[in-house]
């Protein structure tokens, strides 16, 4: 039990996908406008990782060395289809201001790299919640991207306006630079906690 | 041909890939240390992103537009990709050795790089024509070699100077990278 839980909580901090290990930044630089688009974006990709994490798990015996990764590749562009047309379908609105990032999840090197570092050597059981742990994390991450992000260039948070009239929004912040520059922020700010942690345990 | 020029300066300057639509940002990090580097690496991407365009608009209109099968879209460009990496890379590998020492670790890099995938799917989303597309998987892949030579060379002054502990690596770069968008910001409203 406390190995399960361990694999699951590494994604969301110690191992945060986007903050720490910095994989999967072009969909988490594009989609933050609003925090609407990073929960969705986070779900979708969270989606796609799990179940590619126990396809992979399970067909890890079958498939020869030489061609794993064209085989992660298909399995994983499969989910990114579903998803894709589950959106399409279902939540029209989200599908176009995602846009192109829903079939770009399909090159988004997080989700290789689990399959290719963790689900293909590990438990289904394991796979699933290592899936599931760093899809929450990316998901958290962008969260607090866009809503950053979202107040300050929109002056909104939900879509709720948060200030009087009087306020000016920042409009650089859901422009492009923005982006760049909040990312930076919050990875520097990452790295600052875990230096403190580390001296601390060092004392 | 003024289209096609325009749609050379907008893929450039205007839409530049990485600054102004976040593709092929993993790359454009983590290949930027150095400026030579960097060269090598945008000239592996302009060569295969112009090939990339071409085949998978062929792939398009003449595979999967005739038998309504546009829904595999996704799962058919990513597979195109990457056998043609496979495939550029052992021909180059056998007809010019030396452009190969050159390009030959940045090749198999490539197959991730979200820009490609994106630029070919763009084609299609944009309705281009054959022309069309390959001038514009062209011109965004020249935009994307004119970024990251850029951003090499400030980094490369960069790591000269002390910045505080915790910006040091991938935080300051992100930083860098959010002005040189800002100054890629100017040129909106350069095409319409």
């Amino acid at each position: 039990m406390s190995k399960i839980w361990q694999e699951f909580s590494k994604g969301i901090f110690k191992e945060n996908p986007l903050l720490i290990l910095l994989l999967g930044m072009c969909p988490a630089l594009a989609v933050t406008t609003a925090v609407e688009n990073g929960i969705g974006m986070g779900l979708a990709s969270t989606f796609v990782l799990v179940c590619s994490n126990i396809v992979v798990s399970i067909i890890r015996g079958v498939i020869p060395n030489k061609v794993r990764i064209p085989a992660f590749i298909v399995v994983i562009a499969s989910f990114v289809t579903i998803v894709d047309l589950f959106l399409n379908g279902y939540m029209y609105e989200l599908w176009k201001s995602l846009g192109l990032f829903i079939p770009l999840i399909v090159v988004n090197c997080m989700i290789l790299g689990r399959a290719e570092a963790f689900a293909s050597r590990n438990s289904i059981m394991m796979s699933f919640f290592d899936g599931l742990g760093m899809g929450l994390g990316f998901t958290l991450a962008l969260v607090v991207l866009s809503t950053f992000r979202e107040i300050l260039g929109n002056g909104t948070f939900f879509g709720i306006k948060l200030f009087g009239e009087g306020f000016e929004p920042a409009v650089l912040m859901i422009l492009p630079p923005g982006a760049f520059i909040t990312l930076g922020f919050m990875v520097a700010g990452v790295n600052a906690i875990n230096k403190r942690r580390e001296e601390r345990s060092g004392k | 041909m003024t289209e096609l020029l325009l749609i050379i300066v907008s893929a450039v300057l205007v839409n530049n890939f990485v600054l102004s639509r976040f593709l092929g940002i993993c790359p454009f990090i983590g290949v930027s240390k150095k400026v030579e580097t960097a060269t090598g690496m945008g000239m592996a991407v302009i060569f295969v992103m112009t090939l990339a365009s071409m085949i998978t608009w062929i792939v398009e209109y003449y595979l999967l537009d005739p038998f309504n099968l546009s829904f595999l879209r996704t799962i058919t460009f990513i597979l195109v990709i990457a056998s043609l990496v496979q495939l550029v890379e052992m021909t180059v590998q056998k007809i010019a050795p030396p452009l190969y020492t050159a390009l030959g670790i940045y090749l198999p890099l490539i197959t991730t790089n979200c820009a490609i995938l994106g630029c070919a799917i763009l084609n299609i989303q944009k309705n281009y024509s054959f022309i069309e597309a390959s001038i514009f998987g062209f011109g965004s892949s020249l935009g994307f070699t004119l970024a990251i030579v850029l951003f090499a060379g400030i980094r490369q002054r960069l790591s000269l100077y002390r910045v505080p502990k915790s910006m040091e690596g991938a935080a300051i770069a992100l930083i860098t990278a959010g002005i040189l968008s800002l100054a890629f910001l100017g040129f909106s409203g350069l095409v319409k």
